[in-house]
């Protein structure tokens, strides 16, 4: 048993080893970017969610409370983009996935310690394009940056926003290209492929999308700017263009980043799952290959974005009928967290409520997936805000509630104290709570006919849009209380011991919070992932057994 | 505290490492560019007759000339790599330092033919050189031909840096034993690089021209 995190560990912590803001700002310290990248994510989801919030308040009024039409075009524009490509997209694989992956490999850092550094400053002069962008008058052309409005139309500024997202993408591709090579290259002696905890298979898909559809959006954006810039034809009919060609290209990518930003939740889930009713996950290959081809067929299924759009109806078909299929991988996932808690010793500490929120929303998310792909009901829901409540269903209900499962899971690990748990738990149920009541409401809008993206909306549709804007002021409560008592926690929380949650992954064999080289020895890894029985009831001399590859 | 611990094993591990990282990065850039081609593919289709215009109009003379010049840098430098694996420190120097002045002979080609190209009035917008029926297409190849072209020169630019970067590190290391590496790795975009270019001749110069 590694040693609790007395005031000697903290010393030696990779937290404490060289306090000064040089070695931070320098760190090639996997552990540490994670906190850097931690910090401006939340700097960044505290923006999206301002944004967020004056978009609910002034759709109180079926007039519109408090913006002109124009601002709103820009309030939800600027919402969106800040929450999908610089909070949403990079959260969980940049924080956790950094701290994480050589902590469970075994290994001392990732595969190229500097490129994770660089693909930090990427990121932080990506956000302060954008950010630069948006104060300067933003733009109304929506997350998508549909053609030709975001090219000759707009009168926003589209180029440094552009500019941003497409250095972001660079960022993400670094964090890609590390993550895959450092679980080839680095795993620790004995630590087969089936051995792997699944947040690894989960954050390897994920990575698999970063490398291979990112770059698809950077030429998307770079086409763009040169049509925006010179006035020439690529998209724009006018010119000789064609619009639709746009939106291929960016669904190409587009489709298979809802999996970035959900298939790293689903990893924390079986994670965290697994710990909290101390059984093996159920059917460990299946769920490890879900990952796999949840991420493979998400290339193939962007044409359901495009079903009104023009496209041919045999197209459309087919495009229906692969989004059927990339359910499946994922009710797998479902069906088989369900079975590994059936018959289990359940705790419900605040990771495992997050989990089961996660669990409950993201399947609600991705059965209303399967009405909007089919072709008949597509054409009624398609551009309402039945769409908004079943991506928000997914991306806030499912992913928000991991990364939180995940913070609160490997807080004691991240940080070597305790975050308080009665408050954890309050959190969870708030944000539950407050979900649903800002999003159930939008699926019956969106099922009415209320089309998105409009600054008003006919008097009927206001007691559910006010329902909507009441949850939504639950649900900030339910973000803003983590904050508060993490922040507590720090100075005044319980000191955590290495192992708090009695879990098998190799993370929690080192101290809480890690020494700057993560392991004082190197691990030989001699069982399956989630084998409690040999956690229950160690070996006599674990470090004799030979390591068997 | 600003160089971590390495995470490798060995030299061997390492370099494998180095080398794997590289060849995925070059996976992610076959999709930059593939984006790219799928704008040839959609229009020199939907609007073959003026793409074809647009291709008539391209250099071919320059673009031969680069072709070879690309090809023969690629060659040079994968010289380089063989004297690196024998440790042959002055080998490398003279193959990057060929390698990149052909690099370098090949953007001031470049260069030149998009002078040629700009005086013509061969950039789509208002006052686009070809009219007629087909100005539509032919404008759309341009927007092709002159975004492809800069991408591909940032890379030409990025890799003659590395090489640049090579030929520095090899002098000054020159007592210490040499390590094939980063010759390799560099080696690889560099091969990219030339790749690109093949792919773009026929594409830019041929495919439509007869
Ligand atoms: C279970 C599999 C899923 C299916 C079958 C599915 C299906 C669809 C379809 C057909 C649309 C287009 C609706 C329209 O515009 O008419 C759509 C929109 C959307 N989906 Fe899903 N989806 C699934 C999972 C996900 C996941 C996992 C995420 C995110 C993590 C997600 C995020 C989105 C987003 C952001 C949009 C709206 C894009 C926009 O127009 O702004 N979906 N989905
Ligand atoms: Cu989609």
């Amino acid at each position: 048993m590694a040693p609790t995190s007395d005031p000697q560990t903290m010393q030696r912590s990779y937290l404490w080893q060289d306090g000064t803001l040089r070695s931070w700002l320098l760190t090639t310290d996997h552990k540490r970017i994670a906190l850097l990248y931690m910090a401006s994510i939340t700097a960044f989801f505290v923006l999206g969610s301002l944004g967020a919030a004056l978009i609910r308040l002034h759709l109180i009024s079926p007039t519109g409370a408090i913006l002109s039409d124009e601002t709103y075009s820009r309030m939800f524009t600027m919402h969106g983009i800040v929450m999908v490509w610089l909070f949403l997209v990079p959260s969980i694989p940049v924080t956790l996935g950094n701290f994480l992956v050589p902590l469970m490999l075994g290994a001392p850092d990732l595969a190229f310690p500097r490129l994770n550094l660089i693909s930090w400053y990427l990121f932080v002069m990506a956000g302060a394009l954008v950010v630069y962008g948006l104060f300067r008058g933003g733009l109304e052309t929506g997350w998508t940056f549909y053609t030709p409005l975001s090219t000759d139309y707009t009168q926003g500024r589209v180029l440094p926003v552009v500019a941003g997202v497409f250095l972001s993408g660079f960022s993400s591709i670094a964090t890609g290209v590390n993550f895959i090579i450092s679980i080839h290259q680095l795993r620790a002696p004995g630590l087969t492929w089936y051995r792997l905890p699944l947040m690894l298979w989960a954050l390897y898909a994920t990575s698999v999308i970063f490398v291979l559809a990112t770059p698809v959006l950077s030429i998307t954006l770079v086409l763009l700017a040169f049509e925006h810039v010179f006035h020439v034809g690529v998209f724009d009919p006018a010119l000789g263009g064609d619009p639709l060609l746009f939106q291929h290209l960016f669904w190409f990518y587009s489709h298979p980043a809802v999996y970035i930003m959900i298939l790293p939740g689903m990893g924390v889930v079986s994670e965290v799952v697994s710990t909290f009713c101390h059984k093996p996950v159920f059917g460990y290959r299946f769920v490890a290959w879900s990952s796999i081809s949840i991420a493979a067929i998400g290339f193939l299924v962007w044409g359901h974005h495009m079903f009104v759009a023009g496209t041919s109806l045999y197209a459309a078909v087919v495009f229906s009928m692969l989004s059927f299929l990339v359910s499946v991988p994922s009710a797998i996932k479902v069906f088989n967290w369900l079975g590994t808690m059936h018959g289990g010793a359940i705790r419900l500490d605040a990771p495992m409520l997050y989990a089961l929120g996660f669990i409950g929303l993201f399947t609600v998310g991705g059965l209303t997936g399967l009405f909007l792909a089919s072709l008949a009901s597509d054409v009624h829901l398609t551009q309402t805000y039945f769409v908004v409540a079943h991506f928000h269903y997914i991306m806030v209900g499912g992913m928000v509630s991991a990364y939180f499962a995940g913070l609160h899971y490997w807080w004691p690990k991240i940080t070597g104290r305790m975050y308080p748990e009665m408050w954890g738990r309050t959190a969870a149920a708030l944000l539950f709570f407050g979900f649903n009541l800002t999003f159930f409401p939008q699926f019956l809008l969106g099922y009415e006919g209320m089309p998105r993206r409009y600054a008003t909306y006919p008097a009927q549709f206001q007691v559910l849009n006010v329902l909507s804007s009441a949850g939504a002021s639950i649900l900030a409560l339910a973000y803003i209380l983590p904050l508060i008592y993490f922040i507590w926690s720090l100075f005044r929380g319980a000191r955590a011991t290495a192992n708090p949650w009695q879990a098998t992954g190799l993370e929690w064999r080192t101290s809480s919070p890690p020494p700057t080289e993560n392991f004082i020895e190197p691990p030989v890894v001699t069982h399956d992932a989630y084998d409690y029985a040999a956690l229950d009831h160690p070996a006599p001399a674990p470090q004799a057994e030979p390591p068997h590859v | 505290m600003s160089e971590h611990l390495a995470p490798y094993d060995s030299p061997r591990h390492r370099d494998e490492t180095a080398i794997a990282g590289m060849w995925l990065f070059l996976a992610s850039e076959i999709l930059l560019f593939g984006g790219l081609f799928l704008i040839f593919v959609v229009y020199s289709h939907t609007r073959a007759a003026g793409w074809a215009l647009g291709v008539r109009h391209t250099n071919l003379m320059i673009g031969g000339i680069n072709t070879a010049l690309l090809l023969t840098s690629s060659m040079a430098y994968t010289l380089g790599v063989d004297a690196a694996r024998n440790e042959n420190a002055r080998g490398v120097i003279l193959a990057g330092l060929s390698a990149a002045g052909l690099g370098v002979t090949f953007l001031c080609l470049k260069g030149w033919e998009w002078h040629t190209e700009l005086a013509d009035h061969l950039f789509p917008g208002p006052g686009f050189a070809l009219g007629g029926p087909q100005a539509g297409g032919a404008q759309l190849f341009y927007s092709f031909y002159f975004l492809s072209t800069a991408l591909h020169g940032l890379h030409m630019l990025v890799g003659i840096g590395l090489i640049g970067w090579i030929c520095l590190r090899t002098y000054r290391g020159r007592s210490a034993p040499l390590i094939a590496m980063p010759v390799e790795v560099v080696g690889l975009y560099w091969s990219f690089v030339d790749l690109v270019w093949v792919l773009l001749f026929p594409v830019l110069y041929l495919i439509g021209r007869v």
